[in-house]
């Protein structure tokens, strides 16, 4: 038999008319996973990277070495977010769908990961969110009103017309300017923790991206310069499976989990159930330690399912099977979080009915404010000369120039 | 005042200003134990420390993407690119992130980067170490962009780039770095001393970004250039005989139009010489921009004298240079043209 090279083209398990097919997911029993202590040496940490850190068991209980022991006032609040920012997106779709929104992204089925690293994380520590990152807008106080009138680019949008929607950005709440190109944030975050460090502060930063955008230079050039300087950070692979219509596979992930990514470089990666809210609580927690106590970064890679389409511009019935996301063996973090508070005593079916209508009505009172600031199709306007602001600190002779051109050119209709 | 070279005062622009200011940090391939491999940043490391003055892998995207989150958390970063050839790994993050961060975030977020990085040929470097890529970062908005003829210059821009809070590329004329050029590689080398740009003061001061200057007074033409080109135009002035003003931009974005259209209006002839490729290139931008401002006053087609559309050929580096001769016939074209 004759030998030769060929090219093996990556294939997902399952394309529109199969059976869903998740048995290339390597899942650990709840509470299997060790805790290793804070500063062990990446050697001794290898095996986080190939494990699932989960603490949720399949009774809905709270296992293993993992469990962050949260008062369940605590969960109750997380909760909260997470349905809130659930709520929040369904609304938002469905007002693109009737063509009040130009475009839209949620979050579905990734909701645990926004609301346990923020709630994870201090408020000084700065984050630099990748676009399915809401939850942490919201948990870190932008109000839903704001959030809807950047969707809207109305009078009251913070981005003033200039950003599609969902690229929000909030100094107070130390959350970075979602920029709209793939991973560019990433390194971003390691150069402000380096800086963190260099000023003798104890900020970290973390970071988030898909798992399809590990493959752009600038998570490698992150990698590298977070391993070289031990910079206080925690870079987030969100692996949802799908990158648009990519699996995850054509980012590399049939060979190594994401979470090993680092490991060639001497980073520990956390591989973690993403649909467990008190494993990605327990796992941030650790790699904050771990980063600010002067051990330097940690990937953590969440395993989880894109719930919905990739945005409202994706029909992802074109590329993978409609029910897919049912048969996802980790199932729905809300409806697991949800799940556990009644099994421990302190949630209801009906408590969380009341609170899911309560939330439906808040965000329907936001978006009724919202448009009081102008809508696609109404009244008020923002002012198109302000396009020329912000393009430098001061605006140059050029484009003030321009500025009264434009102005011109609208005064004659 | 003191006599320094042009390395010397890109060096002392750091010195003073990393005393000045705590939140200045240098970055770069090379530059902190070793000081770079063009010596811009020696001893900048023993002075100011590790942590202030940092060797990076080598990886430009990295190196600009660090620097955007350094400037972020409250730095001011100068980040050094080795060579203008390598700064493309960086690009996407100059143009997609560091230019327009102040821009989509309405002013909440920005990062006042400065990126150094050597340009231009004559030194033997073949087609990766020899570009002038300086237009191609003109045409971004939100970044200034900055090339030093002199060492008064270059470390009075230098400053004023590092306090500007808009990023700046700066880039700086390597054939110029350790005495002017007049564009005859034949002749023996000159150093800064015997010229009065040599002249810089040790202390603090700054030249404005944004202002062209005038060096060399004339009024028969115009010469609109930058970088090396400068000292072969004053060359080519004087061996032609035409009594041409030499204009410095010194700041190629935001361009100081006022001066050069003042110029131009004065003589009436216009060339514009620039050592990067011509198609496409700056010198087009000015071209247009000349052609409006001063259109009734031209007595001639504005002429442009550039680097030929190819790569820069290094056994032919002398053929590819625009020098002495070739900006000289440009000059008499614009005056013998009616």
């Amino acid at each position: 038999m004759i030998e030769k090279s060929r090219l093996q083209i990556p294939r997902p398990t399952a394309r529109p008319g199969d059976e869903p097919d998740f048995s290339y997911l390597d899942l650990s029993p709840a509470g299997s996973v060790d805790k290793p202590p804070i500063g062990s040496r990446t050697r001794k940490l290898e095996f986080l990277s190939s494990g699932l850190v989960r603490v949720l068991d399949d009774n809905h209980e709270a296992v293993g070495p993992w469990n962050p022991n949260l008062e369940p006032e605590k969960l109750q609040i997380a909760l909260r977010w997470m349905m809130l920012n659930r709520v929040f997106d369904e609304r938002m779709w469905q007002i693109q769908r009737q063509g009040r929104i130009s475009f839209y992204m949620q979050a579905l089925g990734e909701e645990a990961i926004s609301i346990a690293q923020g709630m994870a994380l201090r408020a000084g520590d700065m984050c630099f969110p990748s676009y399915r990152n809401q939850g942490l807008f919201m948990y870190r106080g932008m109000k839903l009103v704001d959030m809807m009138c950047q969707c809207l680019s109305n009078t009251k949008d913070m981005c003033q017309g200039r950003q599609l929607p969902v690229m929000y950005h909030s100094k107070q709440g130390n959350v970075f300017s979602i920029s709209g190109n793939l991973a560019t944030q990433v390194p971003h975050a390691v150069g402000w923790a380096m800086a963190s460090a260099i000023k003798g502060e104890d900020h970290i930063a973390a970071t988030w991206l898909g798992d399809g955008s590990t493959a752009e230079a600038d998570f490698h050039h992150a990698l590298t310069f977070a391993a070289v300087y031990q910079a206080p950070v925690i870079l987030n692979v969100v692996n949802n499976q799908w990158a648009i219509s990519s699996f995850q596979g054509t980012a590399g992930g049939q060979r190594r989990p994401f979470a090993a990514r680092g490991l060639g470089l001497g980073i520990p990666g956390i591989r973690v159930d993403g649909n467990d809210f008190l494993a990605i609580y327990a796992a941030t927690l650790w790699a904050a330690d771990h980063a600010r106590r002067g051990h330097g970064p940690t990937l953590i890679e969440h395993v989880t399912y894109r719930g919905g389409a990739h945005s409202t511009s994706d029909d992802p019935t074109k590329y993978r099977p409609r029910d897919e996301w049912d048969s996802f063996p980790l199932g729905d973090p809300v409806e697991r979080l949800k799940q556990h508070l009644i099994k421990v005593g302190y949630w209801s079916e009906d408590k969380h009915e009341r609170l899911e209508k309560e939330l439906r009505e808040e965000v329907l009172v936001a978006w009724k404010e919202a448009q009081k600031f102008g809508t696609m199709t109404e009244g008020p306007w923002l002012d198109p000369a302000t396009m020329f602001e912000d393009v430098y600190a001061e605006m140059p002779q050029h484009l003030e120039s321009q500025r009264r051109r434009l102005l011109e050119i609208l005064a004659e209709d | 005042m003191a006599q320094m070279n042009m390395i010397e005062a890109i060096r002392s622009a750091h010195d003073v200003m990393m005393d000045r200011d705590p939140s200045v940090v240098v970055l770069g391939e090379d530059v902190g134990y070793f000081g770079g491999v063009f010596r811009c940043t020696d001893g900048l490391q023993r002075k100011f420390g590790e942590h202030r003055v940092i060797d990076t892998p080598i990886a430009e995207g990295g190196i600009v993407a660090a620097a955007i989150g350094m400037g972020v958390n409250g730095l001011r970063p100068v980040a050094e690119i080795q060579f203008a050839d390598y700064i493309y790994p960086g690009f996407d993050q100059i143009v997609s992130e560091l230019a327009r961060l102040r821009y989509r975030s309405c002013g909440e977020f920005f990062s006042p980067v400065t990126i150094r990085t050597p340009c231009g040929g004559g030194i033997r470097g073949g087609q990766t170490h020899s570009q002038s890529p300086e237009g191609i970062f003109t045409h971004i908005s939100g970044i200034k962009t900055v090339m030093p003829s002199n060492p008064y210059d270059a470390k009075g821009l230098l400053i004023a780039a590092i306090e500007s809070d808009d990023p700046v590329v700066f880039f700086e004329p390597k054939r110029i770095y350790n005495g002017p050029f007049d564009g005859d590689p034949e002749k023996p080398g000159v150093s800064w001393a015997s010229h009065p740009k040599g002249e810089v003061p040790e202390g603090y001061y700054t030249v404005p970004l944004g202002s062209a200057d005038i060096a060399l007074p004339g009024d028969e033409l115009t010469i609109i250039t930058y970088g090396t080109l400068v000292h072969v135009a004053i060359a080519a002035a004087r061996a032609t005989g035409v009594d041409a003003e030499v204009i410095d931009v010194r700041t190629m974005a935001p361009l100081d139009v006022q001066t050069l259209a003042d110029s131009v209006k004065k003589t009436g002839r216009c060339l514009i010489a620039h050592e990067a490729t011509r198609f496409g290139g700056y010198g087009a931008e000015l071209a247009a921009t000349i052609q409006k401002e001063c259109f009734y006053h031209l007595e001639a087609p504005i002429g442009r004298v550039a680097g030929w559309d190819t790569p820069y050929p290094h056994a032919f580096e002398w053929q590819y240079f625009p020098g002495l001769k070739r900006v000289s016939a440009g000059i008499r074209r614009v005056m013998e043209a009616e």
